[in-house]
């Protein structure tokens, strides 16, 4: 991948990516592949047999998985080896937090530890910070928690109550304060609290030991889903937090808090990719055992249908989980040449990716509650059952569309993050979407009398990435500085910027894998490229027919060129979903 | 103290088998491969052996018959703890053919303790272990299901009808391993994967040995044929089926 542009977060609007630029899963290595199956057969031994005693909430049986994790040494993946960890990269991360994203409520409580409660400290903390507690939080000698939201401070998290002053002699600050929704609350050893010094503007993040006197943490919550996952309030009465345990600069504690977000966003596309699969699996299983009317429930169109979306959907948003994880490595890479602090080049390249980490967020959580709600109704009345893992897979789902940031924030973040990046100079996107927006008769590019298949999947992205310039055109020009209150208008736009870099992805992926497995081999993923592709079209056409029936302005015009951009040559949609699906079936698992 | 485990590099158990060239051969397409899973829990026990023996067990080494595309599956296993590998660069023809080839090598390298799983998950010919001691001229031991050191001393166990079976014997010997002989393969561990990269892995050229088998054709078992119900009351039918059509009696 030499000589490859690192785009800015969002640049993907303006800017085309080749093939041989993106990576894709097919391209693991050896040892990320014998990491995966350590992860697999992980779960496989120590989570499965146990899945209904671990739903039971008993600390003591998530503490020993989580320990018995940590001596594998899969809670130190992502930690540097200073610290006891094992330094991989972000695509191994990424790759480890999907195959234990099929683990139910221990996939949640692992990565509130190995990530949002471990990687703070790996990543702001001082040396000795992390000498005393990552090198612990690595090896699961400690567990650790993350401890943001309050009662009053969801998604506005900067507005956040929790108080620390500085004591008298200088040697402790003292904490006040109340937080909620705390994942491994009952058990982890250490927290990272977020709370404002004095009445400082911008909050700044603690280490706080759980046996510190004063931290009270109640009772676990009674949770929909991931029951085995501990939730509690906690309470900071008068806490005495030694003054070294000020995790980075006073008043750095809400970036720190973001870039976290914008990593755990990221991740969390890898853990819902994961349990898609899961859900895919019994799915494919469940139909290929049960009978009705003398035959195979799997035999029938219906059901197919079911699978093939289920399928189509996961391997898209796989591969723009890839894409960016790879996109994130390099840019470490990068960063690490520019002599950039040795702990923060991770996390300025993972918070970099703003709006593809929300685009992940948003639109993996979302495939994943498709996928688990059509598992439960492929298995039909089993699929109520309380017995059945699809049961379990469904109410867990739901969480991922609510926690590392609501879907409502993510997809504001989505077209408004983009615009204020290009606001800032970081790449041109008004100057296009302006000159674009000044010829609407001849805006579609046509087909061309020698395109081949990939240059016409080419033409479709790039006629949708014209709907999005034209969509952001329009919007800022009617509403200005007032869009951020046009919340719908906005969130069409996120919907088409969703729907071009999930697509964008998984074209680019296909065509990189003909390279590898040859016409032939690649014809399944053209069929999920044509479905995905064609259905695009469509939702994009509807999300900017919504905004510009919003907007007014020059209504008919900018419609009929939508019209025109997303029009897409038909294809025996049909047929390619019963062949994708005939492949699952035969496999009887997602093997693709 | 040094344990050598003859590994198989074999289809994952899920692998849906097809063939290809009229059933004459194996379509490897997309096949996901493991260490024979009697091979590995022999290596398993070894594992448990030598972190046990206060150092009295000097190595463990694996060994496997195969060509490169079969080095990942004995990294995997020097990832679980194997301190070297050896591959002998040959596309293994038949049980002979392996244990021809492993006896050349162990006439040059040697070890106190051989492992081999009782068959391989693929071709189940259970011949391997019981042909390498005879080319080696050394005790065999079959369908071990336990063995320790004890005091120097070589401690089995074999399954035998309706109970155990305790044997002792010198070495060097080949332990013929069932699967009792550990309750589950150890997972490789963070460390273990990144050390595995650095172990060595000795590749030894194959010498002429002809096999003594030849696979002529492969064919799938016949899929299972519908379920016919009868009503209860009906066993004139019942015994007409079964006579005429399943003709089991």
């Amino acid at each position: 991948m030499e000589n490859k542009k690192i785009l800015k977060s969002g640049e993907f609007l303006v800017e085309e990516t080749e093939a041989k630029n993106v990576f894709i899963p097919e391209e693991f290595n050896e040892e990320q592949k014998m990491i995966a199956q350590t992860c697999q057969d992980f779960l496989e031994t120590e989570i499965y047999p146990k899945l209904d005693e671990i739903d039971t909430g008993k600390h003591e049986i998530m503490v020993a998985a989580l320990k018995k994790a940590g001596e594998l040494g899969l809670l130190g993946i992502a930690v540097p080896e200073e610290y006891n960890g094992f330094g991989q990269n972000f695509v191994t991360q990424m790759l480890a937090a999907e195959t234990i994203g099929a683990g139910y409520s221990f996939s949640v409580a692992f990565m509130a530890h190995s990530g949002i409660g471990t990687l703070p400290i790996a990543y702001y903390g001082n040396d000795e910070q992390r000498k005393k507690y990552v090198s612990k939080l690595a090896t699961g000698e400690l567990i650790g928690a993350y401890c943001l939201t309050e009662p009053n401070a969801g998604s506005d998290a900067n507005s956040g109550k929790t108080q620390a002053k500085l004591s008298e002699d200088g040697k402790h600050y003292i904490m006040n304060g109340q937080k909620m929704w705390i994942t491994n609350a009952g058990f982890a050893d250490l927290q990272t609290v977020f709370a404002k010094i004095d009445n400082d503007r911008c909050l700044s993040a603690f280490i706080v030991e759980r046996n510190y006197p004063g931290v009270v943490i109640n009772v676990d919550e009674k949770k929909m889903g991931i029951k085995g996952s501990s939730t509690a309030q906690i309470f900071y009465n008068d806490v005495k937090v030694p003054v070294e345990n000020l995790v980075g600069a006073r008043g750095e504690g809400f970036r720190v808090a973001l870039t976290i977000l914008h990593m755990g966003r990221i991740k969390l596309g890898a853990n819902v990719l994961g349990a898609a699969k899961k859900a895919i699996n019994d799915s494919v299983r469940y139909a290929n055992e049960r009978k009705q009317f003398g035959v195979l429930i799997s035999t029938f169109g219906a059901i197919k249908h079911k699978l093939a979306e289920q399928v189509i959907k996961t391997f898209a948003i796989e591969s723009a989980v890839y894409r960016v994880s790879s996109d994130i490595d390099d840019l470490i890479e990068q960063n690490k040449k520019s002599g950039m602090d040795k702990g923060r080049v991770s996390i300025e390249a993972i918070s970099h990716y703003a709006v593809e980490a929300a685009i992940l967020k948003v639109y993996s959580s979302e495939v994943l509650d498709f996928v688990v709600d059509e598992a439960v109704q492929i298995y039909g009345g089993m699929g109520y059952s309380a017995e059945m893992t699809v049961e379990k897979g469904y109410r867990d789902s739901r969480i991922n569309r609510i926690f590392e940031g609501t879907n409502e924030i993510n997809r504001l973040l989505v077209s408004d993050t983009a615009m204020k990046k290009a606001m800032k100079g970081e790449f041109d996107l008004f100057g296009i979407a302006e000159k674009l927006s000044a010829n609407l008769s001849n805006i579609a590019e046509k087909k061309n009398s020698n395109e081949n298949y990939y240059a016409e999947k080419k033409r479709y992205i790039r006629n949708f990435k014209k709907v999005a310039l034209l969509a952001i055109n329009a919007a800022t020009k009617k509403f200005d500085k007032k869009l951020i209150s046009e919340q719908e208008v906005l969130n069409n736009i996120s919907d088409i910027m969703m729907e071009i870099y999930i697509g964008e992805s998984t074209l680019l992926r296909v065509e990189k894998l003909e390279t590898l497995k040859g016409n032939e081999g690649v014809k399944i993923y053209k069929d999920m490229l044509d479905v995905l592709v064609f259905d695009s079209a469509e939702k994009v056409r509807k999300s900017a027919v919504d905004a510009f029936s919003a907007i007014e302005d020059n209504v008919d015009k900018l419609i009929n060129a939508v019209n025109d951009l997303t029009d897409v040559l038909s294809v025996n949609i049909k047929n390619a979903r019963r062949r994708v699906a005939d492949k699952l079936i035969e496999d009887n698992k997602y093997k693709f | 103290m040094k344990i050598l485990v003859c590994i198989s590099n074999v289809p994952d158990t899920t692998t849906k088998i097809k063939f290809t060239n009229n059933g004459t051969s194996f379509d490897k397409t997309d096949v996901q491969w493991i260490i024979n899973p009697w091979d590995e829990l022999a290596l398993t026990r070894a594992m448990d052996i030598k972190d046990a023996s206060g150092g009295a067990i000097e190595s463990v080494t694996v060994i496997n018959v195969g060509l490169a595309d079969s080095e990942p599956t004995i990294r995997k296993a020097l990832a679980i703890g194997a301190d070297k590998g050896i591959r002998i660069n040959a596309e293994p023809k038949d049980s002979y053919f392996v244990a021809a080839q492993l006896a050349e090598v162990l006439k040059k390298e040697s070890f106190d303790i051989i492992l081999c799983g009782i068959e391989s998950s693929d071709f189940n010919s259970s011949c391997t272990g019981g042909m390498l001691s005879e080319l080696l001229d050394v005790p065999s031991v079959s369908s071990v299901s336990f063995l320790n050191i004890e005091n120097g001393q070589v401690k089995i166990k074999r399954e035998i009808d309706g109970g155990n079976e305790s044997v002792s014997t010198s070495v060097p010997f080949v332990g013929i391993v069932q699967k009792g002989i550990a309750i589950e393969p150890r997972i490789p561990s963070m460390r273990g994967i990144m050390s595995a990269r650095t172990k060595p892995l000795q590749v030894f050229e194959p010498v002429q040995v002809d096999a003594l088998v030849e696979y002529v054709n492969y064919e799938l078992p016949q899929p299972k044929s519908a379920c016919k119900k009868i009503e209860p009351e009906n066993v004139k039918e019942l015994v007409n089926l079964l006579h005429n059509e399943a003709k089991l009696i």
